[in-house]
């Protein structure tokens, strides 16, 4: 980016015509929008999650009836059609596929984002703490975090399903303990930088207190890493949860989510019933890439060391 | 009589930093990078003492000393008759009020993501948070109008202001609290030379008129003459000179003194064909490892046998006029 403009080039008074100031947020703001890949990537997962919100008001059946006119024949009467109603057809046991995936895009959402604003939270909290107390404390805190790192996670979070049944509940903190781990340490990293800017000197030289400095200097200069980080974070949690159900020990019945359908969908593709694994799969690719190029977009636009 | 009140009154300070050994598995001593060595000084109301001295000297870490923001190995700062250095985390945080600092790196020391008006006033709120907010608008108005900045970029963000500007605002924060004294870590350094005069003056014509007193630190003695009553000179965390800035100019009696002194480049003087040779030969020897005796005798063009084996003291042949060399030749006034 070369086209930032100085404002003052003399001293004292320079033109400064508007009065209203350019914060580092709506320069990012800017760039992001100039990113093509990143804006098209948001209307298109603000498409998404209005489906996940509204999707159920246009269904013309919900999600647990069975279509008892389709049964016997799902490969033929069973295909999407506007006209008996099933959109994106029907599933193996005749109940609304459309139905079914926006129900499976709610689960899949949730569970990205729940998981993602543990992370955020738990994160951002330990990892701060860690970098701006430094010494002993910051030693031992970052190594409980190497050692909860070098548990296959997902072997432990398999354990646990099994061990306790299946249960969302069980999955949502499954997948959220883990996702923190690599966060505090981004965030403990950057603390570290942080923590010896001279404006942080500057504060502590004036009197204020730590917590404070942690509070209005330390995090709000964090922020563009952590939302760059969580926004990629949430589509590993949909994988992570979708791994999961698709080797059926996700969510449970009449529950479902993006991998179950996926597992569902793949599982019946011989009887040439291709819808059932189509539309699940499209909005699960769909938005894992909409993630990823908005964590891109917001990389670019938020980091300015890649400049 | 108000110009003679001692404000502070630094009493052989010394701050060390480990950097190997003693530690919990190590057999081996622990090892010091000594940073200041035992330095004294007084500052009195309304006056700047100049400190001098190449980079990596200590300048900096004594004026941290000074304000607590690194632990201090041994001595004393006392504050108005009161030791800083015992003080608990509290009652040092109401004196900070009265002692505030400015830094080298005008943009650095502001915070990229508040406001113009949001970091002029971060000392209000941090020592008056009760203060109402228009008494805090109206006093943040008054600062800023004072240190030369416009009211309308009070919303404006540090990225958007040159150096100069930045190093305004810098001012504008430490004198908010209308402190008796600021600490100025190189102010100027960072600065291109035309905009350095119009910040030193700013300084000056403030410090006159709320009869401030300043502790100025800088790398050469041309930005220090302008603006001191008295200058220290460091060499590897010690002082080798001290005294009033005319007397220092006229009568330079430490070796190193004199070695910067010829280094500044004057109008009035024309550089002698020969300036590199009258700098001061050879690197600052390494803090980790300081030459025995005096610390300046790796590059001292006089030094002799004794300056090896024996460390000059701090002496004062002339009043208000101290030098540590064995071979000083203070000129006695009267
Ligand atoms: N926090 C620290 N830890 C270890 N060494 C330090 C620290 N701060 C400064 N030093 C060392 O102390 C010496 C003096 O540094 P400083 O006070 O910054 O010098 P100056 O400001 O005169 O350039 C240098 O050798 C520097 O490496
Ligand atoms: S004591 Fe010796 S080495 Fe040190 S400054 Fe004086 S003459 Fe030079
Ligand atoms: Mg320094």
């Amino acid at each position: 980016m070369t086209n930032v403009s100085m404002t003052n080039s003399t001293d004292t008074q320079g033109d400064v015509a508007n009065t209203k100031g350019r914060s580092l947020w709506q320069d990012a703001r800017r760039r992001f929008l100039q990113n093509r890949a990143a804006v098209v990537s948001l209307i298109v997962l603000m498409g998404v999650c209005l489906i996940a919100l509204f999707g159920p008001l246009l269904a013309a059946w919900d999600n647990e009836t069975v279509d008892w006119n389709v049964l016997g024949d799902i490969a033929t009467l069973g295909a999407p059609s506007l006209s008996n109603g099933h959109y994106f057809g029907t599933d193996e046991l005749g109940r609304d596929l459309y139905s079914r995936v926006v129900q499976g895009t709610q689960v899949s959402l949730m569970v990205g984002i729940v998981g993602s604003t543990i992370a955020v939270i738990l994160g951002t909290l330990y990892g701060a703490t860690a970098g701006y107390v430094g010494g002993k404390t910051d030693n031992i805190m970052m190594r409980i975090v190497d050692i909860l790192m070098s548990i296959p996670y997902m072997f432990v979070l398999i354990l646990l399903l099994v061990v306790f049944g299946r249960s969302m509940w069980l999955l949502f903190v499954g997948v959220g303990m883990i996702s923190w781990l690599e966060m505090s340490r981004i965030v403990r990293g950057q603390t570290l930088t942080l923590k010896s800017k001279e404006y942080v000197d500057a504060a502590l030289s004036i009197g204020v207190k730590h917590h404070v400095i942690v509070l209005r200097h330390i995090i709000p200069n964090l922020l563009g890493v952590i939302v760059i980080y969580a926004t990629l974070l949430v589509p590993q949690m949909i994988l992570t949860e979708s791994f999961i159900s698709f080797l059926g020990l996700g969510v449970q019945e009449p529950n479902t989510s993006w991998g179950a359908l996926i597992s569902e969908g793949a599982s019946t593709l011989q009887y040439g019933t291709y819808w059932q694994l189509l539309f699940p799969l499209a909005f699960f690719v769909i938005t894992l890439f909409c993630f990823f190029f908005i964590g891109d977009g917001l990389r670019d636009a938020l980091d300015p060391k890649d400049r | 009589m108000k110009q003679s009140e001692t404000l502070l009154s630094v009493e052989d300070v010394k701050v060390y930093f480990k950097y190997a050994g003693g530690g919990l598995f190590s057999q081996s001593e622990p090892q010091y990078i000594k940073a200041v060595d035992g330095i004294s000084f007084d500052i009195k109301r309304g006056e700047t003492l100049g400190i001098v001295g190449e980079s990596g000297c200590g300048k900096s870490t004594l004026a941290r000393a000074v304000i607590r923001m690194v632990p201090i190995h041994a001595g004393r700062v006392l504050w108005m008759g009161q030791d800083l250095v015992s003080l608990s985390t509290d009652d040092m945080r109401g004196k900070r009020k009265d002692l505030q600092m400015i830094f080298q790196d005008p943009l650095a020391s502001l915070n990229p993501r508040m406001t113009l008006g949001q970091i002029i006033s971060e000392p209000l709120k941090t020592h008056f948070p009760k203060m109402p907010k228009t008494e805090m608008r109206e006093r943040v108005a008054k600062v800023m109008a004072r240190v030369g900045l416009l009211p309308n970029m009070v919303n404006r963000y540090p990225h958007e202001f040159s150096g100069g500007q930045c190093q305004r605002i810098g001012i504008a924060r430490a004198l908010i609290l209308e402190p008796k004294l600021i600490i100025c870590d190189e102010p100027v350094s960072a600065l291109d030379v035309s905009i350095q005069a119009q910040v030193i003056n700013l300084l000056m014509d403030i410090q006159k008129e709320m009869n401030l007193s300043l502790m100025f630190i800088a790398h050469d003695l041309s930005v220090v003459q302008h603006i001191s009553t008295r200058v220290m000179v460091l060499y590897l965390g010690n002082v080798v000179e001290i005294a009033d800035a005319d007397d220092l100019y006229e009568n330079p009696s430490h070796p190193y003194t004199r070695a910067l002194i010829a280094a500044v480049p004057d109008v009035d003087r024309p550089a002698p064909a020969d300036r590199e040779n009258m700098m001061i030969d050879g690197e600052l020897p390494s803090p980790l490892s300081p030459p025995s005796g005096c610390p300046f005798r790796t590059r001292c063009p006089k030094a002799q046998a004794i300056c090896t084996e024996e460390k000059p003291p701090l002496l004062e042949p002339a009043a208000g006029h101290s030098v540590a060399c064995h071979f000083h030749t203070v000129a006695q006034v009267g």
